[in-house]
Parts: structure tokens; C-alpha cells; sequence
């Protein structure tokens, strides 16, 4: 196609692998998985892209990073240049770089891909996130002019972050506003260390900071006040990010029993707490010998992978359907393999049996198999008949999806949500039903990904760039 | 970073504190509460508004020492800082004036029912209370009590001070005597909200109680605060913290809150070296 480059060769070199740490040492530690390129690796795998006219792999980026660009830096070695070149369009490189899905996104059209391998986008995102980082001292540009108007954002996750960068661009006095005691959102509180060290985050948002964005925490939104106590305050728009956090349970018996966690309570505990440092670190949480998780995703993934490090003897994933529908990054699920994770596939759980003291012993089972396609166009499991079985477990991590939070719509009159309570934006601007009042990341879309909320938070801040200089407000 | 305005002890091991939190003084409602954290590794803690000067912008809690925190929190002084308060957290209470009500507080939860107390006074009910303690030095905020009740009651399990029995004794001497009760709120240890929850049963007398199982974020996310009520599962940050006491599944929450015991007293004998057994 558009192959006008130099060196028609390079397509030949296979795509560099990341070090990483062995399995056997890593489940003993809550370090990094994947120890990053080195300058040499980084350099040849860079040197792989083909520097397309038209790239495909810009269009598969919901923030449209310049890949090529990117890309060539490191390849020249330019590494700081690099970084500087992604942080025009994304806020997050260093996150990005770890926990993007790459393959369904920049890398899936990638034109390497076609006839092998893709370039490695996202390690590369991440090794020139990484070396700026490692050099301390990073630059921030300028700051704008103030506009003099105000924008509150509630919540700190990816979106909100975002958004809150986008718009101190463009002047504005911007606010966020955090129910937490930390900044993050699911950066922070539920992807593990292993997979997303925390100064990561902590230095993505102390850069936010320097660039000027102030952030409140301990601030519940709907309840410390309201988003129209916000407008009263004086913020003359408000973007609601406050994420898809609800925990969903199976609705099943024994499902209260002692040692029975929903996911986001077992990840906060050893994520935002600390509780795989108690007792330095005073939260406390159940190491479990025998710990079965349920559900297919990369929450169970993290669950599980989480359950080994805290000393599991046995750690098993419960899902009703097959591997190939498994909604859970190849990634993980290959990284999860390899550190001894047992898989119980086409297997639901029924009920949860306890003892005297109400603590879960074990999960009594049905098989199931897979039926006709469903809405969702994966075929849908039913059970087996009299196939019950019984899993012993000390402790239980139900995985199996989360839902919209009540607490900011309940709050707001006239925002408008759909039935099952998620926020409803007009257009891709995340307009909601409330003038001023936008919206985006997972409280839109229900729970997604990183870089689909951080895309919709770049979207409402030219929305609402556009809304504030119309001069009507 | 919250400062500690105030320090005061109520009973050997029961304190007071006023700390600096003045957003919270001034959209906090009765029966809301907060979550606190000393420092960078410290727990949240969930604990009971127990007043609020919108003015000076402060708020006022009580709490009993049991664990790590409580005790940690115990040996700060005024003039120091804590790093986190979040809140006002939970549903208000609902209050009306319903006729005659019955406040009964047990131990540290007489404060967490002071605050109502004073709302239902001030909202026109007639205003009994009933507090207790196992013993006269472990009374608290008798003289408050007093002053937000038509009538108060006091009641020790020795009898070295009031009336010698348990709180729920005191009530089952005014149903027996017919005294007309519209409502009744009891809150303390779970013992005690459940014997007083299967007393009014029979009568039908409506009984609040207020559940303090264990909670991380006490913003709906993580569901480790929930109880059964109804043969339904809440979330008692967001859906509580008071409830219907008929409904409540005590055993369960009882339950619940042993599931880091072993853990706790780890940490607890940690600090008591720390502190040289102090
Ligand atoms: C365990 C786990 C692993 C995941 N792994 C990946 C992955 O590998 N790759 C990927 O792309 N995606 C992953 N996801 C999904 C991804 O994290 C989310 O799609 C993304 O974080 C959504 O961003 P957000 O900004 O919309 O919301 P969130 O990250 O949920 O942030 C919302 C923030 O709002 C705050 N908040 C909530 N209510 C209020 C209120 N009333 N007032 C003030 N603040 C409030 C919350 O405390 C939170 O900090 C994972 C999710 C989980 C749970
Ligand atoms: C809504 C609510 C209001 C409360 N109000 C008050 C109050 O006004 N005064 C007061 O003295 N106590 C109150 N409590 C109880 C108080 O939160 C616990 O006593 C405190 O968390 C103990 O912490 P610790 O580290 O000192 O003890 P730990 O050693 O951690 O635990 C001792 C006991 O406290 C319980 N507990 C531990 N961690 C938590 C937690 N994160 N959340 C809840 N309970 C926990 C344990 O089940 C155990 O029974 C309230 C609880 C709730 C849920
Ligand atoms: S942000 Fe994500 S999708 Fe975009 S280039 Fe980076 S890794 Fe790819
Ligand atoms: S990353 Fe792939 S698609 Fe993008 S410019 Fe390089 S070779 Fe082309
Ligand atoms: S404390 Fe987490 S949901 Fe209530």
C-alpha cells in the first residue's frame, strides 16, 4: 500500500518480547509483571514500524496518539521527545502503555499485523512514559491564559483526569472532586500493582497537579453536595465521571457469608489499602488457602492473580462459559495460566455452604454447556441437569461485573439515565439531559476500558470548551 | 489533613473528640456519619457524627477504644492532624414527630443516639431515653441525654448506678405498664439492639436500629457493609445505617464482624508493644 519506506526489510524482524518477571518468583511479589523494554529493545522494536502515510494504527486509538510519530523518536532515540509528543494527546502514557487492550485496538490495525506481527505500540508507549519518569524531572508546558471560568469534574478516575488536563489547557479554573481519600478511580483501587504500579499513577497525577489542576478528595459528590450546589458555587459546567463502581452480586444463597468478597472489595483492600502490606499497613484482609473466584474477565483475572500473591494454596476461576468466550485479555489469562491458576470452566455457582461460624467452606457447583447464541452473540450456557458438584473454598472473590452507582444521578434532577441507571449523553460530546452538565467513561458506557473513558473525557473537554465560549454562560 | 480541635476522655475507655471539618459541619445531618483515616497507612473507619458546630465548623464523635485504630486515635491530642474525613456519609435520619418516642443508647452508642435524640426532641416528640452501661464509670453524656429528653433513664448491668439490669429490662417496665410508645430507636453492641428488636416485636412498636458492620469505601462500592434485612441484602453505607430492627438478620451481622478477629488482635498486640504496653 502506502510501503514507501526505506527499509522494506524490517517487516522481517520478529516483534521483540518484554522481559518479564519468572512466574515461579513473581507470585511470591506484588512487583511488575513485565520489567519494560530496554533503550536497545526499545530502539529495534521502534525500528519495525514502517512509518505509514496513512496510518492504520491511529484510527484503531480512541485518543489518537501519533503513532509514527512516537514511534520514530525512540527509534532516533529521542526518548524525552517521544514521551512529549504522546502527552499531546494522551495523559496517561504510562498507563496506557500497561493496561490498554492494544491487541483489539492500535495494534489489532497496525498494517504489520496483516502479515505478522504488529508493532509493539503499546510497549513502546509505555518504555517512553517510563524513561522521562525515571529521569525525574519532567517538563510541563506553560500554563494557559486563565479564562476566568470554573469546571468541576467528580470523579478522579482515567476520565476525569483526562478531561481535567484538556480543560486547564484551554485556561479554565478546573476542580475535581474525589469520594476517595486518593485519586485514580480503578487506577488506583482496583487494577493491581503487579499489573499497574501505584507511583505510576501517583506521578501521572502529581503532573496534573503541577500543570494545575486542584483536586479535592473526600468529597462524595450527592452527598457533601449536590451538582447543583456546584452551579451555586459558581462552576459553570460540571463533568460527571464517576465511574460504573457498583459491585454486582449473584443473588444467591449463602452469598453473605464470611470470606465471601465482591471484587471490588478484595481489590481495594490490597490495592488502594495496602492490605497485602498488614500488618505495616493496618486494613486487613483474608489470605485464603483455598480461594475460588467467579467470573471471566480481567477483574477475575486480577482477583485471582491477587489471591496467589496473598499465599493461596489453590486458586480457581469459576466461569460458566468456555475460554474462547472469555471476556478476560489472552494476556492475562495466559499470565494467570502460568502462575498455577486452575480454570473450572462451563461451571456456575449455585449456592455457597458455611459453617457454625458463618464462614464459607465451599461452592456447590452445576455444569453447564454451551447453547444457541445470545444477544451478545456468545453462545449461551445452560445448565446440566443433576450435575452438581462441590469446590471447597475458604474464600470466595465474586467477579461477575459491576453497575452504575446511584448516588450522583439520585441527586441531580432532571439528568437522565437509562433503565439499568447508567448517565444518558446526546451525542458522542457527552451532552447529558442537564444543561452544563456532562458526562463520560464508564457511568456512560457501563464498565469499559482505560482509553474509551480517557476518549471521552478529551471529547467533553471540547464540548464543553465549545458551550463556555459561546459566551452565554 | 483534618486538626484535632478537641480532646477529651468520657470514661476509661470511651473519647471525645472536636476535629476540624467544616464542609461536614455544615451539611451534616442526624444519624450521618464519617470515615476516618489517621495517616498514609492507617484503615478507614466509619464513626457516628455525634454534633457539629456549623459555625466554628467543626464536628464532634465519640468512640470506644477496640482495636488499632480506636486506640491510635485515642493517644492523639488536640492540635494534631488527620490525614483523612470523608463524609457526611449515609441516610439522615427520618425525623418526624411521631408522638412519643424511646431513645436507647448502650454503651458508645449513646452517643450515636444522642444526635437523634436531640432532632426528635426538637421536632416535637416526647423524648424518653434509656442509656446504659455495665458500670457507673463507663456512663456517658448522661447530662446531654438529659437535656434532649423529656425523661431520662439511666440503667447499669451491676447496679452501681440507676437502675441495676440491662436497658431492655427498663423497656419491657414501661410496655408492661402501659405507657404508650410510638417508636423506639436502640442503638449499641448487637447483643443488645437484638434482644430489644425481639422485644417490641410482639407489640409492634416500630424499632430503628443503627448497624455498624464493617465498611472500606461507605460509598456503595465495595458491599462489605452488607447486612440482611427483610431477607434482602443492603448495603448499610448507602441504604442504612438505620434499619428496621424487626427485619435485620442479627446473626449475620454478628457474624460479619468477627472476620478479621484474628487479624485485629495481630495488629493490636503489635501496637501495645509499640506503645510499651501501655
Ligand atoms: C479490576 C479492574 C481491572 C481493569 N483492568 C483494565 C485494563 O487492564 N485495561 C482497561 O483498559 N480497563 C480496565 N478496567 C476498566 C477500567 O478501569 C475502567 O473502564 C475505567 O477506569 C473507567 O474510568 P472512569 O474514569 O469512567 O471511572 P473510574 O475509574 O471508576 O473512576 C471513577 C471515580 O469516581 C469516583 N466517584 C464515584 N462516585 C463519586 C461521587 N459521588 N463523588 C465523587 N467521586 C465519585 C470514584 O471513587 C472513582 O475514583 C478494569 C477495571 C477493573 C475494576
Ligand atoms: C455507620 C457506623 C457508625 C459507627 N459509629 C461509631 C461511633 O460513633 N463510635 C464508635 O466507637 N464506634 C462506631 N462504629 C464502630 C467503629 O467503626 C469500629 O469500632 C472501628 O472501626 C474499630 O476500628 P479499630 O481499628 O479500632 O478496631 P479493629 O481492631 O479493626 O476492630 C475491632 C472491632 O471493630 C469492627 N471494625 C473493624 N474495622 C471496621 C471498619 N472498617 N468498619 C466498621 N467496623 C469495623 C470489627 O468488626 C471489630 O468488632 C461505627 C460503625 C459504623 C459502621
Ligand atoms: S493509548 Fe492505547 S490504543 Fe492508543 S496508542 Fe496507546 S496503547 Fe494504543
Ligand atoms: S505502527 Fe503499524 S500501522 Fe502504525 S505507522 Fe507503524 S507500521 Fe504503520
Ligand atoms: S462500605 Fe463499601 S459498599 Fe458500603
Amino acid at each position: 500500500m502506502e510501503n514507501n519506506s526505506a527499509k522494506p526489510k524490517k517487516e522481517k524482524i520478529p516483534r521483540h518480547a518484554m522481559p518479564e518477571q519468572e512466574p515461579q518468583l513473581r507470585i511470591r511479589n506484588f512487583d511488575e509483571v513485565p520489567l519494560g523494554y530496554t533503550e536497545k529493545l526499545a530502539i529495534a522494536e521502534a525500528q519495525r514500524c514502517i512509518q505509514c502515510k496513512k496510518p492504520s494504527c491511529v484510527a484503531g486509538c480512541p485518543v489518537d496518539v501519533d503513532i509514527p510519530g512516537f514511534v520514530k523518536l525512540i527509534a532516533e532515540g529521542r526518548f524525552i521527545e517521544a514521551a512529549l509528543k504522546l502527552k499531546e494527546t494522551n495523559a496517561l502514557p504510562a498507563v496506557c502503555g500497561r493496561v490498554c487492550p492494544q491487541e483489539d485496538q492500535c495494534e489489532k490495525v497496525c498494517i504489520l499485523a496483516k502479515k505478522g506481527e504488529a508493532v509493539a505500540i503499546g510497549r513502546l508507549e509505555r518504555f517512553a512514559a517510563d524513561f522521562e519518569r525515571n529521569l525525574g524531572d519532567v517538563a510541563v508546558p506553560a500554563r494557559a491564559k486563565p479564562n476566568g471560568k470554573r469546571v468541576a469534574v467528580v470523579g478522579a478516575g482515567p476520565s476525569g483526569l483526562t478531561i481535567a488536563r484538556d480543560l486547564v489547557g484551554y485556561g479554565y479554573d478546573v476542580t475535581i472532586f474525589e469520594a476517595l481519600h486518593k485519586p485514580g478511580g480503578v487506577l488506583v483501587y482496583g487494577i493491581p500493582e503487579f499489573r499497574l504500579p501505584k507511583a505510576i499513577v501517583d506521578a501521572e497525577v502529581d503532573y496534573l497537579r503541577k500543570l494545575g489542576v486542584k483536586i479535592e478528595t473526600n468529597v462524595v459528590v450527592g452527598r457533601m453536595k449536590t451538582v447543583d450546589e456546584l452551579f451555586a458555587e459558581g462552576y459553570n459546567a460540571v463533568y460527571i465521571a464517576v465511574g460504573a463502581g457498583a459491585p454486582v452480586f449473584m443473588d444467591i444463597p449463602g452469598e453473605n457469608l464470611s470470606g465471601i468478597y465482591s471484587a471490588n472489595e478484595y481489590l481495594t483492600r490490597s490495592n488502594l489499602m495496602k492490605a497485602y502490606r498488614f500488618p505495616e499497613y493496618d486494613t486487613p484482609i483474608v489470605r485464603g488457602r483455598q480461594v475460588v473466584v467467579i467470573g471471566g474477565g480481567n477483574v477475575a483475572m486480577d482477583s485471582v492473580r491477587t489471591a496467589l500473591r496473598l499465599g493461596a494454596e489453590a486458586a480457581t476461576i469459576i466461569y460458566r462459559r468456555s475460554e474462547a468466550e472469555m471476556p478476560a485479555r489472552a494476556e492475562e489469562v495466559h499470565h494467570a495460566k502460568e502462575e498455577g491458576v486452575k480454570f473450572q470452566l462451563l461451571t456456575n455457582p449455585v449456592e455457597y455452604i458455611g459453617n457454625e461460624q458463618g464462614w464459607v467452606t465451599g461452592v456447590r457447583c452445576q455444569r453447564m454447556e454451551l447453547g444457541e447464541p445470545d444477544a451478545s452473540g456468545r453462545r449461551r450456557p445452560v445448565a446440566v441437569a443433576g450435575s452438581e458438584f462441590v469446590i471447597p473454598a475458604d474464600t470466595v472473590v465474586v467477579a461477575v461485573g459491576t453497575m452504575a452507582n446511584p448516588i450522583v444521578p439520585a441527586t441531580t434532577p432532571g439528568l437522565d439515565t437509562n433503565p439499568r441507571g447508567y448517565i444518558l449523553t446526546k451525542d458522542d460530546s457527552g451532552k447529558t439531559s442537564r444543561e452544563g452538565v456532562y458526562a463520560g467513561g464508564d457511568i456512560v458506557t457501563g464498565s469499559a476500558t482505560v482509553i474509551l473513558a480517557m476518549g471521552a473525557g478529551r471529547q467533553a473537554a471540547r464540548a464543553i470548551h465549545e458551550y463556555l465560549s459561546r459566551g452565554e454562560v | 489533613m483534618n486538626r484535632i480541635v478537641e480532646r477529651q476522655d468520657l470514661s476509661e475507655n470511651v473519647v471525645r473528640m472536636v476535629l476540624e471539618a467544616p464542609e461536614i459541619a455544615r451539611k451534616r445531618r442526624a444519624g450521618q456519619f464519617i470515615i476516618l483515616k489517621i495517616d498514609e497507612k492507617g484503615e478507614r473507619i466509619p464513626l457516628t457524627i455525634v454534633d457539629s458546630d456549623a459555625r466554628e465548623g467543626t464536628i464532634t464523635i465519640i468512640f470506644q477504644v477496640v482495636g488499632k485504630t480506636t486506640a491510635v486515635l485515642a493517644r492523639m491530642n488536640a492540635g494534631e492532624s488527620l490525614s483523612d474525613v470523608q463524609g457526611p456519609l449515609g441516610n439522615p435520619t427520618e425525623i418526624e414527630n411521631f408522638g412519643r418516642v424511646v431513645c436507647i443508647g448502650g454503651g458508645v452508642g449513646v452517643g450515636v443516639v444522642y444526635p437523634l435524640a436531640a432532632a426528635l426532641k426538637k421536632a416535637g416528640n416526647h423524648v424518653t431515653s434509656i442509656i446504659g452501661a455495665r458500670c457507673k464509670s463507663l456512663l456517658i453524656l448522661e447530662q446531654e441525654m438529659k437535656q434532649v429528653s423529656d425523661r431520662l433513664i439511666v440503667a447499669t448491668d451491676d447496679g452501681s448506678y440507676g437502675f441495676h439490669g440491662f436497658v431492655s429490662a427498663v423497656l419491657q417496665n414501661m410496655i408492661d405498664a402501659g405507657e404508650k410508645i410510638d417508636r423506639v430507636y436502640a442503638i449499641g453492641p448487637v447483643p443488645m439492639m437484638r434482644v430489644l428488636a425481639n422485644l417490641t416485636r410482639p407489640y409492634g412498636i416500630k424499632t430503628i436500629v443503627s448497624l455498624n458492620p464493617i465498611m472500606v469505601d461507605a460509598t456503595g462500592m465495595c458491599g462489605a457493609c452488607r447486612v440482611s434485612v427483610g431477607g434482602k441484602t443492603k448495603f448499610t453505607c448507602v441504604d442504612g445505617p438505620e434499619f428496621d430492627g424487626h427485619e435485620v438478620d442479627f446473626n449475620l451481622l454478628s457474624n460479619r464482624l468477627r472476620m478479621y478477629s484474628e487479624q485485629e488482635k495481630q495488629t493490636m498486640e503489635a501496637h501495645r508493644c509499640e506503645c510499651h504496653g501501655k
